[in-house]
């Protein structure tokens, strides 16, 4: 595996004062040099985790197991100065909430040359020439350099996150919610920032979100989490507008689809709550939401499967759902579209 | 009040197309105005700060009106304990010397050992809760280890006597100012220390202290560049009321008999006043000056810390009139 990133078996385990609590249970991800990674779920499904787990930023009362091979290196397996040196320059991370991100009291200029100065990627006398270069790359002046992160609107200082980010020309940039906090129209300058430096740098990105939409206009792939475990993965388009697995279908049509006058008069959520994760249900963990659950789902947990699998059994999706596994109720696929049908009606 | 932005309001051709750096001066120079104007709103710091700027240049300037000769036990100018009056308005010691001119000159002593000791004991603080408020919140187990042993040893200190603890270091230090110095910074250093742990604990729960070691920024990195400068406030106001402690326990020392028996400061008049008798023969003169120059100084210091807090501090600023 040639991959950029490339994550596997990999289990978060939070030591909670009732017990142990898992975060993540057993993930897998593969990023190419070049490719965007969307991750969406709602909160507490592990996407934050999966992010921070990647640079081991986690807290220590964290148990990670599983493999993270970032450029064949297995990052859980570091020692703490190799680890040092592959933050930010290997991987880079575009924070949520770039007003508490940055430090009051010292100038973004100052604060952009951070991991620069850390680094040593460049000479100190050309650390000023490069803050100004990345500025302009995230199309804000130069002059801004000198101002503290107060003088700043909230979609310039996420932009300086994303000049922070780019500072090392690292290999990899994981967003988590970059845009969450931002106004659309922000959001979108910002999106389209991120999708130009991708296009023309070449660098991998992991885009985390809570927003279908935003990881759909993004990103080349997308992968639905629920509980700590990716439900549905395949091409973004795919995912958002033909969803199998049922909760990735009703993440799908709780956006409203504009020009569709039927899901602005029949909005639809998902009832009830994510599964505790400290005690899951027994079988598929997604059963008690789900509405087209079936007997059995209550006895497996179905592992991905591929969805519409072409004649040598392979596909560019894979969906952890019985309803799209080999030789069960209806056969391949078929549940899944029906459900899609369901959701959207 | 209009001088300060005089040359701002002036319209001229330059002013439309100012630098940034300008700019930023500019803005600067406000806000220094800004809490100028504020701190000089509240009364009892001005009075503080007034009365510090006062004895401050009477004790830097002090050398070029007495004659230090003049403070010497066999140069002493008048004779033994004698009144005030127009010659000596403080009276004289027992050797002759003016109790004025003793007073001005101690000022000296008095302040360079309460500010060199407030140095010593703000730097260990500042130090000791740094370290333990980094290692607590962000380390393993071992880190939470150093932090605790750092935290015992603050507490051990804490619960000491602090004047006990201090004479018993000038004790068996060599004798001189620069013990002195030691032997109060050693001592009064925890209270600080404890003040900068809870606020290195607050700043470290932000998040761009996440962000600092995800890009790659080591312990040290994390408490110079991001913590110290979001903690300083904290440690300059504290530095100002320690200040009046120093003073307080350098004036303490030196009555105990404890100081440099060579220089002049404001707790040796008074051990000398002490000892020469002054006090059950009622020599007023040579007991009062040095006790209300302890205290003027102390609280001037107090009002300028307590002023400068409030300023600094948005929620104490409604209160403070």
């Amino acid at each position: 595996m040639s991959g950029l990133l490339d994550v596997r078996d990999l289990h978060v385990t939070y030591a909670g004062s009732g017990g142990d609590v898992p975060a993540v249970r057993g993930l897998d991800l593969a990023l190419d040099p070049g490719d965007t990674l969307g991750v969406a779920g709602e909160s507490g499904s592990g996407k934050s985790t999966v992010a921070l787990a990647l640079l081991r930023l986690l807290p220590a009362t964290a148990r990670v197991t599983g493999h993270i091979l970032l450029e064949g290196e297995d990052v859980l397996g570091m020692k703490w100065g190799r680890l040092r040196a592959v933050r930010w320059v290997g991987a880079s991370v575009v924070f949520q909430g770039a007003m508490h991100s940055l430090n009051p009291v010292q100038r973004i200029g100052d604060q952009i040359a951070e991991p620069l100065i850390l680094h040593g990627t460049v000479r100190p006398n050309q650390v000023a020439s490069r803050v100004a270069e990345l500025l302009e790359q995230v199309g804000l002046p130069a002059s801004r350099s000198r101002d503290h992160p107060h003088q700043l609107s909230g979609g310039q200082r996420q932009r300086v996150m994303i000049a922070m980010a780019l500072a090392c020309e690292p290999r990899l940039i994981i967003a988590d919610e970059a845009t969450t906090a931002l106004d659309v129209m922000i959001q979108a300058q910002i999106l389209a920032l991120l999708r130009g430096l991708v296009e023309e740098t070449g660098i991998g990105m992991l885009m985390i979100s809570h927003d279908l939409s935003v990881l759909a206009a993004t990103c080349d792939r997308v992968a639905v989490m629920y509980a700590g475990r990716i439900v549905e993965e395949g091409p973004a388009r795919d995912v958002v507008h033909r969803p199998a697995h049922p909760y990735a279908s009703a993440l799908s049509a709780a956006f409203p689809k504009i020009g569709d006058p039927a899901s602005r008069l029949a909005p639809r959520g998902l009832p009830g709550d994510p599964p505790d994760p400290a005690d899951p249900p027994s079988g598929c963990v997604f059963r008690p939401r789900c509405a087209v659950a079936a007997s059995v789902c209550a006895t497996v947990d179905p592992p991905l499967w591929p969805v519409h699998p072409e004649n040598d059994g392979r596909s560019d999706r894979r969906a952890a759902c019985v309803h799209v596994g080999p030789g069960v109720a209806g056969g391949a696929g078929g549940a899944g579209e029906i459900s899609t049908e369901e959701t959207s009606r | 009040m209009s001088a300060p932005t005089g040359p701002t309001d002036t319209p001229t051709t330059d002013d439309v197309v100012r630098s940034p750096r300008a700019l930023a001066r500019a803005r600067r120079r406000e806000a220094l105005g800004r809490f100028a104007r504020a701190y000089a709103r509240n009364r009892a710091g001005m009075f503080g700060l007034a009365s510090l700027l006062t004895i401050g240049v009477l004790a830097l300037t002090a050398p070029l009106f007495i004659d230090p000769a003049h403070l010497t036990v066999t140069g002493a100018p008048g004779g033994s304990l004698e009144p005030p009056s127009a010659e000596f308005p403080l009276g004289t010691d027992n050797f002759g010397r003016s109790v004025l001119d003793l007073i001005i000159w101690g000022a000296r002593v008095s302040l360079t050992v309460g500010l060199l000791a407030t140095f010593v004991s703000v730097t260990l603080g500042t130090l000791a809760g740094i370290t333990a408020g980094h290692f607590g919140s962000s380390g393993g187990l071992a880190g939470r280890l150093v932090s605790s042993v750092i935290m015992r040893v603050t507490d051990w200190f804490l619960v000491l006597p602090t004047l006990v603890l201090a004479v018993a270091l000038a004790a068996v230090l060599p004798r001189g100012t620069g013990t002195i110095i030691l032997a109060i910074g050693l001592t009064v250093w925890p209270p600080t220390a404890r003040l900068v742990r809870a606020q290195t604990l607050a700043v470290e729960a932000r998040p761009f202290v996440e962000r600092a070691r995800a890009l790659g920024g080591g312990h040290a990195h994390v408490m110079g560049w991001h913590v110290l400068p979001n903690v300083m406030p904290v440690v300059l106001a504290q530095t100002t009321l320690l200040v009046a402690t120093s003073i307080i326990a350098e004036s303490t020392l030196a009555f105990l008999g404890m100081g440099d028996p060579t220089t002049i400061s404001w707790g040796g008049i008074l051990q000398a006043a002490r000892t020469s008798g002054a006090i059950s023969a009622g020599i007023w003169w040579y007991i009062v000056p040095p006790g209300l120059a302890i205290a003027v100084v102390a609280l001037s210091f107090t009002l300028c810390g307590r002023a400068f807090e409030s300023v600094m501090n948005p929620r104490l600023r409604g209160g403070s009139g």
